[in-house]
C-alpha cells in the first residue's frame, strides 16, 4: 500500500466530481482506477466489498466514497471524501436553480426543461435496463424484477417490503 | 404548461429536512424511485412533470442527480437555507449510517449473507427503477418528437452502450433548439 496521501485524494475526488456529468457512475472507474490501480490503497477485493456494503446501506448508492475515506483515514478520510462529492454539485445546483426559480419563463430555461425532459427519460430508461442486465442472471431474476416493476406500477403497498422479500430470498438461496 | 407560482405548496424547513431523511433513509438500491414516490405521491409537492423537469436540471449538472434534485426542490420551497436542511437530511444520514457499516466491516469482515442479501434486494431495486420511469414516461406529451429524443437516448446508451458524454453531446444542441423554436 501507498503512503496515503489525505490532500491529494480529496484533489482528485474534488476534480472528479466537477466533471462528473452523468452523475456517480460516469466516475466510478476513475475511483477505482485512483484507489485500486495506481496508489494501491485499497485491494480489488476490498473496494468491491466496500461497493457492496454500501449499496446494502439506506442512501445514496454513491456513499461508497464516503466508506472508502473512513476506511483509508477514519473520520478525516471520511470527510476527504465526501466534501468533494457535496461542494460543486450543489454550489452549480445553487447557481442554476436560483436562476431557473427567478425566471422559470426565461425561453433558455423553457427550452432546456421541455427540450432534455425526453432525454432525461430516454436515459433513466436505459439506466433501469442496463441494471435489469447485470443483477439478473437467468430467468428467475427477471421475473422478479418484472413482478416488482408490476406491482409497484398497480399497487400501493409500501415498497420497502418488497425490497424485504428479495433480500430474504437472496439469503434463502432462492435467487 | 408552466406551474405557476400561486399553486406552489407551502413546505417548511422541518418538513424539507424530515421528507428528505425519509426518503433517504428508505432508499435501499438506489434513490431515485424513493424520491419520486415522496415529493410527487406522498406529499405532493411536486407534479409529476415538474419533478421530471427538476430531475432533468439536476441530471445536467455535474454530480448524483438526485442531490441535485434535494437542492432544487430545497431551494424552491425554502431558499437557500431549506436547500441546505434537505441536504442534511438526505446525505447527513446515509453518512453516519455507511460509516457505522465501515466499523461492522473491520470488526467482522463482510459476511456472505449480506452479499446474497444484496443480490435478491437488487433484482427488486431494478424493478423499483423501471417503474418509476415508465411513470415519469406519462408526462411526455403525445407527440413524435419528444419520444424521438427519449428513444435515441435509449438507444444510443442502453443499446448501443455509447459513452453518456457523447449521446447527451450530439442528442442536447438539437432537443433544445428545436424546442426553443417551438412554443407551446
Amino acid at each position: 500500500m501507498d503512503r496515503l496521501d489525505l490532500g491529494a485524494l480529496f484533489l482528485h475526488f474534488l476534480a472528479l466530481w466537477c466533471v462528473a456529468v452523468g452523475g456517480p457512475s460516469a466516475i466510478l472507474p476513475d475511483i477505482h482506477r485512483y484507489v485500486v490501480e495506481v496508489h494501491h490503497l485499497l485491494s480489488n477485493r476490498e473496494f468491491a466489498e466496500i461497493y457492496t456494503l454500501a449499496q446494502v446501506a439506506p442512501g445514496p448508492n454513491v456513499m461508497y466514497v464516503t466508506l472508502i475515506g473512513w476506511h483509508l483515514a477514519g473520520w478525516a478520510g471520511a470527510a476527504a471524501t465526501t466534501i468533494p462529492l457535496l461542494v460543486p454539485a450543489t454550489t452549480l445546483t445553487l447557481l442554476v436553480g436560483h436562476f431557473n426559480e427567478r425566471y422559470p419563463n426565461a425561453a433558455i430555461f423553457r427550452a432546456v426543461r421541455s427540450g432534455l425532459m425526453p432525454i432525461t427519460i430516454g436515459l433513466m430508461f436505459a439506466s433501469a435496463t442496463i441494471l435489469m442486465r447485470a443483477v439478473n442472471h437467468e430467468w428467475r431474476g427477471y421475473l422478479i424484477t418484472l413482478l416488482t416493476a408490476a406491482l409497484v406500477l398497480r399497487k400501493t403497498w409500501n415498497p420497502l417490503w418488497l425490497l424485504a422479500a428479495g433480500a430474504v430470498a437472496g439469503m434463502a438461496g432462492l435467487v | 404548461m408552466e406551474q405557476t407560482e400561486s399553486d406552489k405548496p407551502c413546505v417548511s424547513r422541518l418538513e424539507l429536512f424530515l421528507t428528505f431523511s425519509r426518503i433517504t433513509l428508505s432508499s435501499f438500491g438506489g434513490a431515485l424511485f424513493w424520491a419520486r414516490l415522496g415529493l410527487v405521491e406522498r406529499q405532493r409537492w411536486l407534479s409529476e412533470r415538474e419533478f421530471a423537469e427538476l430531475l432533468t436540471l439536476g441530471q445536467l449538472l455535474p454530480g448524483p442527480n438526485v442531490l441535485n434534485l434535494t437542492v432544487l426542490v430545497g431551494y424552491r420551497f425554502a431558499g437557500w437555507s431549506g436547500a441546505a436542511v434537505s441536504v442534511a437530511g438526505y446525505l447527513g444520514w446515509p453518512f453516519l449510517v455507511v460509516i457505522g457499516m465501515g466499523l461492522a466491516y473491520q470488526h467482522y469482515g463482510a459476511l456472505p449473507q449480506v452479499q446474497l442479501a444484496l443480490a435478491g434486494m437488487s433484482k427488486v431495486a431494478a424493478g423499483l427503477l423501471l417503474a418509476t420511469v415508465i411513470k415519469l414516461a406519462t408526462v411526455l406529451p403525445l407527440r413524435w418528437r419528444p419520444w424521438l429524443f427519449g428513444l435515441l437516448a435509449f438507444v444510443g446508451v442502453g443499446v448501443m452502450r455509447w459513452p453518456l458524454l457523447w449521446v447527451i453531446g450530439a442528442l442536447a444542441p438539437c432537443a433544445i433548439f428545436l424546442a426553443w423554436k417551438t412554443k407551446d
